[in-house]
Formats: structure tokens, C-alpha cells, sequence
């Protein structure tokens, strides 16, 4: 009865004569907790990249609730609910974080080709705004550059950014990254709070979080989906065990 | 016992009430008018009363600042770079003599046709900016404009050729205001212009659309990602100023009553890059700093020395340069940053 929201057909990216993404067909169900783990350059990120047209693939097709996005611009797949965080910040250094966020709440609601009204008047964007940044523990540098935030409040806007978009499909690449430990909960516990018919993909390192959070992860080796299955199985599987114990050693 | 949850939801209400209001006051704050407009617009006026015997030199700078405004909307907004600007520039001033020379001699009327006629020229280039690099788009735009020069070069039967447009004089402004033999009602009507045109690109620049195009300009990638249409978004502000660089051709057309091949010469699309790079970019005004400090240096460099007075300016240059982009731009915040007291910091 689940219906698959998210999903990758033979999906193939060389660069060059490397193959960064290797034959993945992933289905990701409407809800799900979907978390992508896998060693160093296994192409978890330029999967991401595939996924929300960053990259065009080299093969293969991606579809969003059914419709193929192969070809989509970035920003329509946005448009469609579809919308990501970066493992390096990707923010507007020049920009606050009130006007980076109400940036995106005004594209959202249709209203960011207005080249007539001052954004100022959109209160209802800028309350929202406001709010979501009151979430993420941000109203007190809302009004400072982006650029001089110290580092764990720009990665608290890189998601709160995101949030912004109220996505469907919300794809996050190692969010916790660089976040300090006793804040990294919380960061992931707002993203435990989306409702549930918004699905997560998660790319996270920290095996507590990733465990703790997802209800289904898929491996990636060298590009490939090498086992896909749920906490559990993954958790107790000993040959992803192998893969990360070799990748440390 | 049930009071400490009680407490802190209403303590995260309040801050996010607060955060609300703090925010709508970050945004209206944003698109104040700063003191520097007031004193730019103040000593525009008192400029025509103080020095009439300077309203050529004036109003040359009242069409350069014009130009660059228009300039500074794409490239410190959307951060186009484009050495083709004065393809517009010169479109709008051909239009408007063609217009006076055969149709109509009222100026605002000139006007509005140059700015129309310059801003479809800008809407059918714009596509030819989307793509590449930076690189590809100064070399695009400079093909643009050498195209345009030789395009008015050729159709000499229209535009004069090299002996460029004359014998046409402009009408009252509106059926009203003559041309004087002094300039000072074409000062003012260029200030008049310049007005309206930095009023309409700082509603456009405070606007969603304009905060859309600084994104992608600081960010092409996620602005994507915040569901911005870039190429989309980039077109519109092309166009746009396209239209208002069209219109201070055709100033320079009805000022002068005669229009040079020259106005679509190379040298117009690097001086106005220039003035930007004094003035600033990003924030409209350094179009007009940069054009009245570019002016009358120049001026004053070649009254001192009519021939070398080139070298100056390119000294100039490298030193601007050499002292960093960045803190150009930002010059401007190290003025009073308001007219009034700082009550709501």
C-alpha cells in the first residue's frame, strides 16, 4: 500500500572513466526515515546531486511521485517538493539569515517575481520567517551577515533553509555535520518532527543518529546500493560491518 | 506541576512573537532611505542654483549615472558582466534622434520609445547571456555592441553613418518646457529622469525579485535550490536595464541635439564599468557616485594634461583595483548610515 514517492531507475554518472554512481535503483517510500550511509566517496553526495538536478546523470531516470524529473530544472523539482541540504554549506554570505529564509518562503508562495513591492510588506512571509528561525535557535543573528555567523549557526540555516521550502521529499546530506555534539539531537529532532508524510533521505556518518533516526537505510559502495534493508538487518549485517571496518583500517 | 511545560510554551511563543516583530522591523529597516539619497538628491538641486555655468558638464553626469544605474541592477544584482552595455545606450539614443528627426520632437515621448525600442533589443540578447562563464559573457555582450556600431555604421541612409544624426531639434519638454540655450532646463530634466529611474530600480531592488536576483548572484546553486527561476529572473532584469540605458541614450540624443556614431563605441561599455568600480555595485547609487567623480576627474585631467590625461585614468584604475574590490563596494557603509536618530538599533 506504500506508495514509493522517490525513485531512481539504473541511474549511472561517470566523470570520466570514474564511475561515481553505479547502476542505483532506489525506491523511497512516502515517510519514510530513508537514510543513505557508506564509505568515503561511495557517491552518497553526487547521488544527491543526481536526484535533485545539481548533475545530470549519465543514464538512467529519476522520478518524483511517479513523474520522471530526469531532465527537470533544479528549481522546478524544488517547486515540486523536492528540495535538499549541502554537506558544505551552500549559503548567501551577503544575505542574513531573515533575508536568506524569507527569500525562500517567497519563492514558495509564487510571490518572488513581485518586482513592485517591498519584500517588507509580505508580513505573513516575514513572520513565518520569523518563526522558522525562532525554531532553530537563529533570532539573534537574523539581522547579521550570513558570512560572519560562526559555523554551527550557518549549519543550523543551511537546514532551516531547506525547511523553509516546506519540502515533501527532504534530502539531507550529513546534516549534523559540523553542528556541535550537544546541539546535534536537537537539529535532529526537529527533522523527527516533520510530519509524517514528508519523507526524509538522510546521508549521515554518525551511526547513533543514523540508527536512532531511520527506519529503513540502503549501503553504498562504490557507487552501488551494496545491501538495503532496516535498522536491524542493516545494523546486525556483517558484511557492512566489513565495509566500514576496512574503510578504517 | 504542569506549570514548568506551561512556562516554557509561553515563553516560546512570546520570543517567537518577538522574533516577529524584530524581524518585520530588520525589513522595513532594510529599505529606508539612506542619509546619502537625501544628500544626493539635495545637492542635484542645489547644483542647478549654485553653478549654472556647469550644466553641460552636470548633465553629462546626470545621463552617465543613469547609464550605470542601470548597469549596477544586473551586474550588482544579478551579477551579469557585460562589456556591451552601451549597445542599449546607443539603440536609445539612435531611436530618439530618428524619432525627433521624423515623427514626433517631444523628448518624454523620444524617451519612452528609446526605452522600449533598447529594452526588446535587451529582452532578444538577454538569452545569450544565460549560458557560460563570466568570460563567455563579457565576450558575448562585447560582440553585441561591436555588432550594434557597425550595424549604425553600415545603414548609413538611416542613422548618417560616421557624420552620425543631425538636423532635428527637440520640442518642449511636454509641450511645456523649451530647451534653453544654457541647458539648465535639460540639467533638470536629466536629473528628472535620473529621478524616476533610480526610484523605479530601488523599488525593483527592495522588492521579492530584487533580494531573488542578489541570490543569484551570491549563489546560483541554491538559489536554484530556494525554487528561484535564474534564467528567468535574469531576462527580466536584462530587459529592464536595457530600457533604462536606452532612455539615457536618448537623454544624451535630445540634450545634444545630434547623435555620434561614438555613442556605441567600445569606450562606453568600459567607462561605464568603470564608474561602477568607483561608485560601488550593488546598491544603485554607486552609478552616481561613480559618474560624478568619473566625470570631473576626467574633466580636470585633461585640462591639466589634454593629452595624457588617458594615463590617469588607467592609473586610477589599477590603484582602485589594487585596493580590492570588496572594500570598494562597501565604501558607502562607512557614511551615516541614516538620516534620522538610531531609535529602533
Amino acid at each position: 500500500m506504500s506508495e514509493i514517492v522517490l525513485e531512481t531507475r539504473n541511474l549511472v554518472r561517470r566523470f570520466g572513466a570514474f564511475l561515481a554512481t553505479n547502476d542505483v535503483s532506489l525506491k523511497v517510500e512516502r515517510g519514510a526515515r530513508h537514510a543513505l550511509i557508506g564509505p568515503n566517496g561511495a557517491g552518497k553526495t553526487t547521488l544527491i546531486n543526481l536526484l535533485t538536478g545539481v548533475l545530470p546523470p549519465s543514464e538512467g531516470q529519476v522520478f518524483l511521485e511517479g513523474e520522471d524529473i530526469t531532465s527537470m530544472a533544479s528549481f522546478r523539482r524544488v517547486k515540486r517538493g523536492l528540495t535538499r541540504t549541502f554537506q558544505i554549506n551552500q549559503l548567501f554570505n551577503e544575505f542574513t539569515p531573515l533575508e536568506t529564509v524569507a527569500l525562500a518562503i517567497a519563492e514558495r508562495e509564487g510571490v518572488g517575481h513581485n518586482l513592485w513591492r517591498s519584500i517588507a510588506g509580505y508580513g505573513k512571509v516575514i513572520d513565518e520567517a520569523a518563526a522558522l528561525l525562532a525554531r532553530f535557535g537563529l533570532s539573534s543573528v537574523m539581522g547579521e551577515r550570513t558570512v560572519i555567523l560562526p559555523y554551527g549557526k550557518q549549519r543550523l540555516l543551511e537546514i532551516a533553509l531547506a525547511f523553509a521550502s516546506k519540502p515533501r521529499v527532504l534530502l539531507l546530506d550529513e546534516p549534523a555535520a559540523g553542528v556541535p555534539e550537544d546541539e546535534r539531537h536537537e537539529v535532529l529532532q526537529i527533522v523527527a518532527d516533520l510530519p509524517a508524510d514528508v519523507t526524509v533521505l538522510l546521508i549521515e556518518h554518525d551511526m547513533d543518529l543514523v540508527f536512532s533516526f531511520a527506519n529503513r537505510i540502503s549501503v553504498l559502495v562504490a557507487g552501488a546500493v551494496f545491501v538495503e534493508g532496516t535498522v536491524a538487518e542493516i545494523s546486525t549485517d556483517p558484511r557492512v560491518k566489513a565495509v566500514y571496518l576496512g574503510e578504517n583500517a | 506541576m504542569s506549570v514548568l511545560p506551561q512556562e516554557t510554551t509561553v515563553s516560546a511563543s512570546s520570543s517567537t512573537a518577538a522574533a516577529e516583530t524584530r524581524a518585520a522591523k530588520l525589513m522595513k529597516r532594510r529599505s529606508r532611505i539612506r542619509f546619502y539619497e537625501i544628500i544626493v538628491w539635495i545637492a542635484a538641486i542645489a547644483a542647478y542654483f549654485l553653478l549654472p555655468s556647469k550644466m553641460l558638464i552636470l548633465t553629462e553626469i546626470a545621463i552617465l549615472a543613469l547609464f550605470a544605474v542601470s548597469l549596477d541592477l544586473v551586474l550588482g544584482f544579478a551579477g551579469i558582466v557585460s562589456l556591451g552595455h552601451t549597445a542599449f545606450f546607443g539603440l536609445g539614443a539612435y531611436v530618439a534622434g530618428l524619432m525627433a528627426l521624423h515623427f514626433i520632437a517631444e523628448p518624454v515621448t523620444g524617451l519612452i520609445v528609446a526605452g522600449i525600442t533598447s529594452g526588446v533589443l535587451g529582452l532578444l540578447t538577454s538569452f545569450l547571456i544565460l549560458r557560460g562563464s563570466d568570460l563567455t559573457r563579457l565576450m558575448t555582450t562585447l560582440g553585441i555592441g561591436l555588432m550594434m556600431a557597425e550595424v549604425a555604421n553600415q545603414m548609413a541612409w538611416l542613422t548618417g553613418g560616421a557624420d552620425g544624426l543631425s538636423g532635428f531639434s527637440p520640442g518642449p519638454i511636454l509641450g511645456m518646457f523649451e530647451f534653453d540655450l544654457f541647458g539648465k532646463v535639460g540639467y533638470l530634466y536629466c536629473v528628472g529622469v535620473l529621478f524616476i529611474g533610480t526610484m523605479i530600480m530601488r523599488r525593483i531592488a527592495f522588492s521579492p525579485f530584487g533580494l531573488s536576483l542578489k541570490a543569484i548572484k551570491g549563489n546560483p546553486m541554491r538559489s536554484a535550490m530556494v525554487a528561484v527561476p535564474g534564467r528567468k529572473r535574469i531576462v527580466t532584469a536584462y530587459t529592464i536595464a536595457a530600457v533604462f540605458a536606452g532612455m539615457a541614450g536618448a537623454l544624451l540624443t535630445q540634450t545634444t541635439a545630434f547623435v555620434s556614431p561614438d555613442v556605441l563605441a567600445f569606450h562606453r561599455s568600459a567607462d561605464v564599468l568603470l564608474v561602477l568600480v568607483i561608485g560601488g555595485t550593488g546598491y544603485l547609487y554607486g552609478g552616481i557616485f561613480g559618474a560624478i567623480l568619473f566625470t570631473l576627474v576626467k574633466d580636470w585631467l585633461s585640462v591639466i594634461t589634454p593629452q595624457y590625461w588617458m594615463f590617469y585614468i588607467g592609473l586610477l584604475l589599477v590603484i582602485l583595483v589594487l585596493i580590492g574590490r570588496d572594500r570598494l563596494s562597501r565604501w558607502v557603509e562607512y557614511l551615516p548610515e541614516r538620516f534620522s536618530k538610531k531609535e529602533d538599533r
